[in-house]
């Protein structure tokens, strides 16, 4: 009878922790996808990149200094480590950098009146939305997941199997930070 | 918010509870008043079962062609791909089918089994009257509706109503070919069955019981939707000014009957009975809570 009532326990017990453990996975997938929609908005920028930076100078070749600061963001991303902290600290300034060279393209009608360079400017701002979005998603994933792994009683199960945490897609303080423009 | 969502799935899941036994509990009384009435029970058992899941199986072609929507042009409505696009991403489902509308009013509605099988419609004066955050807020709204499965229970829920009608219907014609007499078991001693009496009460309140219950689960799904879009825009104020702009808006959608009218952003028919005249029991009819109380909802937000 006592082997019985041990045995009813350990198997509710196991199947216990087994739902737990399907709960963190469950939740780091949902993290890892976040990830990848991510990346797959930030990769398809910056394969648009050159295509506009082609287009622009054949309008404004005199814009030399927004097109190369366009071209050093780039080459800042393209360098920049694969993990969230890293191409969030990357990706501000593409943005900076992708708004300016907009801005002073206003000054060119004929580049306006391109269409090559509107759908271009459209992807770009459409992909800059969706970056945002991803951005959201993956942030609200990570949150989830932590406090999945830090609050009893998946902690127990996080630490027995080695549930780490992760980065959030985040810049820091300094992104925040307006660039300076000068004309 | 999640909790939100977490009380509303309770609440569907106590609806249905609700219809079915409403439902069991018309077929016992098909039972006792006909006296071994079982085999009708049955049939219309399998009857609603069958529609049932039908109509859930194949619920997005139906409304689509009921509402003669047509798929979108990827380079035509490049600007309404590219939002919902975003505010999938945002929700973490796949990008459902995007379809058009050709009626002036401004209207939307999404449908679909699952995320997997879904799609959205949006009319084409929608796509004018509306600017880009407004239509943000709107289509946020529909995608709200399908990644909290409200198609699939609105679904389910509306083949319900229609299952309890028609079991009741069956009840009251078998009664009458029963030569108006309560119960076959009855006839020699001449006394009245009185749970017959309660049943053939039941038999004609429980439809109005159902629609009403169906009413109000829509109606608490449209406020819980507004609140998903905002969680997926951050942004309230798109949707707040999109619903001003439908409120003031006086075109009437050509496109719906009642049979969808639950499926829209806005309740179709609401120009009808808004004299007045009907007051509070038309407000317990309508499968929308009214446009001042939503935009009151979300700017407490």
């Amino acid at each position: 009878m006592t082997i019985l009532i041990v045995l009813v326990v350990v198997v509710l017990l196991l199947l216990f922790v087994g739902a737990l453990y399907n709960g963190l996975v469950r939740k780091r997938n949902s993290v890892d996808n976040g990830w990848s929609q991510i990346d797959v908005q930030l990769k398809r920028r910056l394969d648009l990149i050159p295509n506009l930076v082609e287009t622009v100078k054949g309008y404004a070749e005199h814009e030399r200094e927004a097109l190369e600061a366009v071209i050093a963001a780039r080459n800042g991303a393209v360098a920049a480590p694969d993990t969230p902290g890293a191409q969030a600290a990357a990706e501000g300034p593409i943005a900076g950098a992708l708004r300016q060279l907009f801005a002073v393209s206003e000054a060119y009608p004929d580049l306006k009146a391109n269409t090559n360079f509107l759908s271009l400017q459209e992807e770009l701002s459409a992909t800059e939305g969706r970056i945002a979005y991803a951005r959201q998603f993956y942030n609200d994933a990570v949150l989830r997941y932590h406090n999945a792994i830090d609050q009893v009683p998946g902690v127990i199960v996080a630490k027995m199997f080695s549930f780490n945490h992760r980065e959030y897609f985040d810049a820091g303080p300094e992104a925040d930070r307006v660039p300076s423009v000068s004309f | 918010m999640h909790e939100l969502i977490r009380s509303n799935k309770r609440r569907s899941a106590l609806v249905i509870i609700v219809f079915c036994t409403v439902f069991v509990a018309i077929g016992w009384i098909v039972g006792v008043t006909v006296g071994g009435g079982w085999t009708l029970t049955v049939v219309a058992l399998v009857l609603s079962l069958v529609l049932s899941v039908g109509s859930w199986w194949s619920s997005a072609t139906i409304a689509l062609k009921v509402s003669r929507a047509r798929p979108a042009d990827e380079t035509e409505y490049r600007r309404l791909h590219n939002l919902v696009e975003g505010l999938c991403i945002a929700g973490g489902i796949p990008k459902p089918g995007v379809y058009i509308i050709d009626d002036e009013a401004p209207n939307a509605f999404a449908t679909g089994r699952n995320p997997q099988h879904a799609a959205i419609a949006v009319t084409t004066g929608l796509l004018n009257k509306m600017n880009r955050v407004e239509l943000e807020g709107v289509v946020a709204h529909e995608l709200s509706h399908i990644r909290h499965y409200d198609i699939a229970v609105s679904t389910i829920a509306v083949t319900l109503v229609g299952a309890v009608a028609l079991m009741s219907d069956l009840a009251l014609r078998t009664l009458w070919w029963n030569g108006g007499r309560t119960s076959r078991s009855n006839d020699r001693n001449g006394h009245n069955n009185p749970l017959a009496i309660v049943g053939f009460i039941l038999i004609i309140v429980a439809p109005i019981i159902a629609t009403l219950l169906q009413r109000a689960v829509s109606r608490q799904r449209e406020s819980l939707a507004d609140v998903g879009a905002c969680e997926l825009t951050r942004y309230p104020p798109g949707l707040i000014s999109a619903l001003e702009k439908l409120q003031d808006d006086t075109t009437v959608t050509h496109s719906a009957s009642t049979a969808t009218a639950h499926m829209w952003i806005e309740q179709p028919m609401s120009g009808v009975g808004d004299n007045g005249r009907l007051g509070s029991v038309h407000k317990l009819f309508n499968t929308h809570p009214p446009l001042e109380e939503r935009i009151q909802a979300l700017k407490d937000l």
